[in-house]
């Protein structure tokens, strides 16, 4: 009686998830309640989590909770740690929720909120929380080896050395992207510039008082500086109203590009304790409190989404980045779907806590859906501003226009009305000077932020400190991705180039140090500046070129998965990491193929480089940079390819220990660590 | 009803001195004897330094 109960709830949650996705994807030509968003996202997750999780967890990984974990065997109360599984789903959590799915979602929307919510849901349930789960458990079987270290052991040394330039690729193009989107953010903003400019002394602060007053009190330190950080938002206020203060505070992407990189440097080479650890924590407290105030604010407020479904730019002319749905779409929505940066961390700290291996289910599967929620609380932040502000504050000025007036009317003509004194109207509601093209993301979901925060907390009066509330937060975000992903890119050349020279690998030799972070900060530092200096924003070429490093990583991954499930006698249920396997190959391989070969100069990089070649340049300024666009389209160009050149190797390579393996050439011998008994089967959970 | 709150609460309190380092700074102090102080602290942080530095922050 009690099992047809539960049979009957499942049809119900079935029948409401089938009702609110189908009211989402044939709703035409009117508003929508975000309520059948949070509706249909609960549904997929529940009935993901509950049947395809489990079905991997019994069939394919055969989850065994009476092997001892590293965490139980390995116990030094420092690296390996059995704790509690929502104590480790929080701190999974923690560690791969970062700014990419609040970004991705944001641009993809020029397309409708359908294709990326539609995206967001079967993407994650059939592809990212499969690679998260799989992976964090064989590392858990793997003493907490590496994604890089397995590859090595599984696939073959080519594989292990993809790893490497796979993640290489994706730290420089993901720092360099990163710090784009924050200049685009606080370009010509005094107020934006002095609250996330603040957020350094605040650290330091921050460090110093955990280091000499109350050394260990982390979680005061952090209320202590989220209190100092609201502080200076409301500073930021009367900043931007002092003629004086805003005139020293208003920096032009240039301008900003450079204090980034210096930063960059900096938080490299300082000690962690002072700058990287507190920023760390703050940044954690913050996006934690707002990821939760976001999803109440959604609940509370049940906002209109006013954006269309499908807007006229799935034929690939959208004026926030050029390209088809397919593979564009995919590409754009990296986090929140299948981020391949994931399978760094479920092969890093989280393997070393886990207690048990059934608790793998609940931290890589679940964490996973909750970071995928956050996008789509991202696409409804994005939805909830009427079309042609989206477009305004979004657009490219290459296709919209450069003067106000162009911007408007190019536009409303695309059937989105927009008005000069509505984006003015919106511009004084949220304390800036001017909203048209603030490219990259942030901004746009600002504001769909501030207009979701202020419709429950303050009202209109106080939009403007919303606004600022989110730069802040997604600054302070990409900052802290910024710091960490440099001083890993450091660590990870000090390595390598510790084999050329033994003293480069010293971590702890200054030169060494120096050397190595003047290196990585110099490669995503030219890749932002010539994101600066690019008249299509930048964003155009960067974010995709991110989207395919990310999705390279996430297919090292699905080999890795993919090798281990074949060796396991799993060949049956292959099939689950196979085939998102496949996919991301298909989508990788046409993103990388158009983005290099495409005719339209606005999406092939080649293209691009030969119209630049042969037009006449407009003027003494656009003369001198000609050459250097050029360069940057080939060097785009090349950059795609190298990423091409690595998924084509790993399959070819993953392809042969496969076939090796089902021709019986090779024993199908798993690299495991030996079978204990564990002891904590008998203690409480 | 006020049991599971206060374990949900236990819970995410438990959670949030994990993710901000205070557990571990408790593991450390239990495991090399010595209470909380500006010296321990400093040790510890010398210890979680080469760690931590090598954690990527997901994009």
């Amino acid at each position: 009686m009690r099992g047809l109960g539960r049979a009957l709830v499942w049809v119900a949650v079935s029948l409401v998830g089938a009702f609110a996705l189908a009211s989402i994807a044939l709703n035409r030509g009117e508003s929508i309640n975000a309520m059948w968003f949070v509706l249909a996202a609960a549904c997929t997750y529940a009935l993901g989590y509950r049947f395809y999780s489990k079905f991997l967890a019994a069939k394919v990984l055969a989850l065994n909770s009476m092997r001892a974990t590293p965490a139980e065997r390995l116990e030094n109360g420092r690296d390996f740690v059995p704790t509690n599984k929502w104590v480790v789903f929080g701190h999974h959590f923690a560690a791969i929720a970062g700014p990419g799915p609040l970004v991705g979602p944001v641009l993809a929307a020029q397309f409708g909120y359908l294709p990326g919510t539609l995206w967001i849901l079967a993407g994650a349930v059939f592809g990212g929380c499969v690679q998260d789960f799989v992976i964090l458990l064989f590392s858990v079987r793997r003493d907490g080896k590496s994604l890089c270290q397995m590859a090595k052991e599984e696939i073959g040394k080519a594989g292990g050395l993809i790893a490497f330039v796979a993640v290489i690729s994706i730290i420089v193009i993901l720092l360099s992207v990163a710090a784009l989107i924050v200049v685009n953010a606080l370009r010509d903003s005094p107020w934006g510039v002095f609250t996330v400019a603040m957020t350094i002394p605040i650290a330091l602060l921050m460090g110093l008082y955990l280091r000499f007053w109350r050394p260990g009190k982390v979680l005061e330190t952090s209320a202590l500086g989220f209190v100092l950080v609201m502080l200076a938002i409301f500073g930021g206020q009367w900043v931007s109203h002092s003629a004086g203060l805003s005139k020293i505070f208003s920096l032009g992407a240039p301008a900003l590009a450079v204090l980034i990189i210096i930063y960059g440097f900096a938080a490299s080479a300082l000690p962690v304790w002072l700058l990287l650890a507190p920023r760390d924590y703050l940044s954690t407290f913050v996006k934690l409190g707002t990821i939760f105030l976001l999803a109440l604010g959604i609940l509370l407020v049940r906002p209109t989404l006013h954006m269309p479904a499908l807007t006229r730019f799935v034929d690939g002319t959208g004026p926030v980045f050029a390209g088809n749905i397919f593979p564009f779409a995919f590409i754009t929505i990296a986090c929140g779907a299948i981020s391949g940066f994931h399978s760094l961390i479920s092969s890093g700290t989280t393997p070393k806590l886990v207690s048990r291996e059934s608790d793998t289910r609940m931290v890589g599967y679940g964490a996973m859906l909750a970071e995928s929620f956050v996008a789509i609380m991202a696409i409804i932040a994005a939805s909830v501003v009427q079309p042609g502000t989206y477009f305004a504050v979004n657009s490219r000025p290459d296709v919209v226009g450069t003067t106000p007036a162009a911007v408007v009317a190019t536009i409303s003509s695309w059937g989105f009305p927009v008005n000069l004194q509505d984006m003015q109207t919106l511009a004084n509601d949220v304390g800036e000077k001017s909203l048209y093209a603030r490219t990259g993301g942030a901004p746009a979901f600002a504001i769909g932020m501030a207009h979701i925060f202020s419709s429950f907390l303050g009202g209109k009066a106080v939009m403007a400190v919303w606004y600022h509330f989110a730069i802040m937060f997604e600054a302070l975000f990409i900052l802290t991705v910024l710091d960490a992903g440099t001083r890993v890119g450091r660590f990870m050349l000090q390595d390598a180039l510790g084999h050329f020279w033994a003293p480069l690998g010293r971590t702890s030799w200054y030169p060494s140090i120096l050397i190595t972070s003047a290196l990585i900060v110099g490669l995503w530092g030219m890749f932002l500046w010539q994101g600066v200096r690019d008249p299509k924003a930048g964003v155009n070429s960067l974010w995709p070129l991110f989207g395919i490093a990310n999705q390279l990583l996430a297919t090292v991954a699905f080999c890795v998965a993919t090798t281990i499930i074949i060796k396991m006698g799993k060949v049956k249920h292959v099939w689950a990491t196979l085939i998102p396997l496949l996919w991301l190959v298909s989508v990788t391989f046409t993103a990388s193929f158009q983005k290099i070969f495409h005719p339209n100069p606005a999406i092939g990089f080649l293209a691009h480089a030969r119209k630049l070649a042969s037009e006449v340049p407009a003027g003494a300024q656009r003369a001198a940079d000609l050459p250097q666009l050029i360069f940057n389209d080939r060097l785009d160009a090349a950059v795609a390819g190298l990423l091409v050149i690595c998924v084509a190797m790993i399959l070819v390579e993953s392809a042969l220990e496969w076939a090796r393996v089902l021709s019986g050439r090779k024993p199908a011998q798993v690299r495991e660590a030996p079978f204990v008994n564990t002891r904590l089967a008998t203690e409480a959970p | 009803m006020i049991h599971h709150l206060r374990s949900a609460l236990h819970i995410l309190h438990e959670v949030l001195r994990e993710i901000f380092d205070e557990n571990a700074y408790q593991r450390y102090l239990a495991r090399a004897n010595a209470t909380a102080s500006r010296q321990s602290y400093s040790d510890f942080q010398r210890e979680i330094e080469a760690t931590r530095a090598q954690q990527p922050r997901c994009c």
